[in-house]
């Protein structure tokens, strides 16, 4: 538990749910990073600018605060490429077929009292931890 | 405009929050899905601190006729759990206790110069796009 950050998490915890809360009371729209992600596939161009801006503002927000606060962000160096990809290509299939990831799901869909987001969010983590515990604790990798 | 403007500014917001909580940091990540091992809790607090604030104002903001700026509201209108939900739901916890990354943090990293955000959105949409194409 040497890690452990509560306050900053939870802070950062509020700022996101206050983003969604703006993109919802504004815009009508679900901050869901997969949904807005994967509207960029296929959708008509009037669809295509608020998600644009809304991911770059991600990345903005992001480099913003990294100037100020560089040691919030540590590199990881060494993990091997492939299994980031295998890992990263899961992420986009299972967020399309499951329609949503942590952010549509687990702060949003959660907060309109939906039961999809509810059993999504915890199948996800579910699943998230046996990953973790096969590949750490079964296979022996890294720890 | 006003849509974008919007779209923007809560982007940043949620970039900021990301970068803060260390989301983006895919090694807490995985450390916090490790709950037999030297578990790092912190990142339920991420969940619990956005929740509060939504599930304070979204009910509200649902019992409005219509958002500040468009005509509707964009929801799911899916009620079902269905397969798809829950098979969709566990191969994305696989992806994300490989990778340690979700598709926010994958953007955030972007901001952050962090290489790996870059395969990581490139395999996310190679994963949405065989999606496509399996459906």
């Amino acid at each position: 538990m040497e890690n452990f950050t509560p306050y900053s998490a939870f802070a950062g915890g509020i700022l996101i749910g206050l983003a969604a809360t703006l993109l919802l009371l504004f815009n009508g729209r679900i901050a869901g990073i997969s949904g807005i992600m994967g509207g960029l596939i296929k959708a008509p161009r009037t669809e295509l600018f608020w998600r644009c801006a809304f991911l770059a503002g991600i990345v903005i927000g992001a480099f913003l605060f990294h100037l100020i606060k560089p040691d919030f962000y540590q590199p990881r160096e060494h993990f091997p490429i492939w299994l980031l990809a295998c890992g990263g290509f899961l992420v986009g299939f299972g967020t399309r077929m499951g329609n949503g990831c942590t952010s549509g799901h687990a702060v949003c869909g959660i907060a309109r009292g939906s039961n999809r987001s509810i059993v999504a969010t915890i199948t996800f983590m579910v699943s998230g931890f046996l990953t973790v515990y096969i590949i750490r604790h079964v296979l022996g990798v890294a720890a | 405009m006003k849509l974008i403007v919007i779209s923007l500014i809560s982007g940043i917001l949620f970039g900021i929050g990301l970068a803060l909580s260390q989301m983006t940091n895919p090694d807490k990540v995985l450390n916090f899905l490790d709950v037999a091992g030297n578990w790092d809790p912190s990142l339920i607090f991420v969940m619990i601190g956005a929740l509060i604030v939504t599930s304070l104002f979204f009910r509200k903001i649902l019992k409005r006729q219509t958002p500040l700026f468009d005509k509707a509201f964009y929801l799911s209108s899916k009620s079902a759990i269905d397969k798809p939900l829950l098979i969709g739901a566990a191969i994305f916890g696989i992806g994300w206790g490989i990778s340690g990354y979700c598709p926010g943090p994958s953007v955030a990293g972007l901001g952050l110069g962090n290489f790996e955000a870059i395969i990581m959105i490139f395999s996310i949409y190679m994963g949405m796009i065989a999606h496509r194409l399996y459906k």
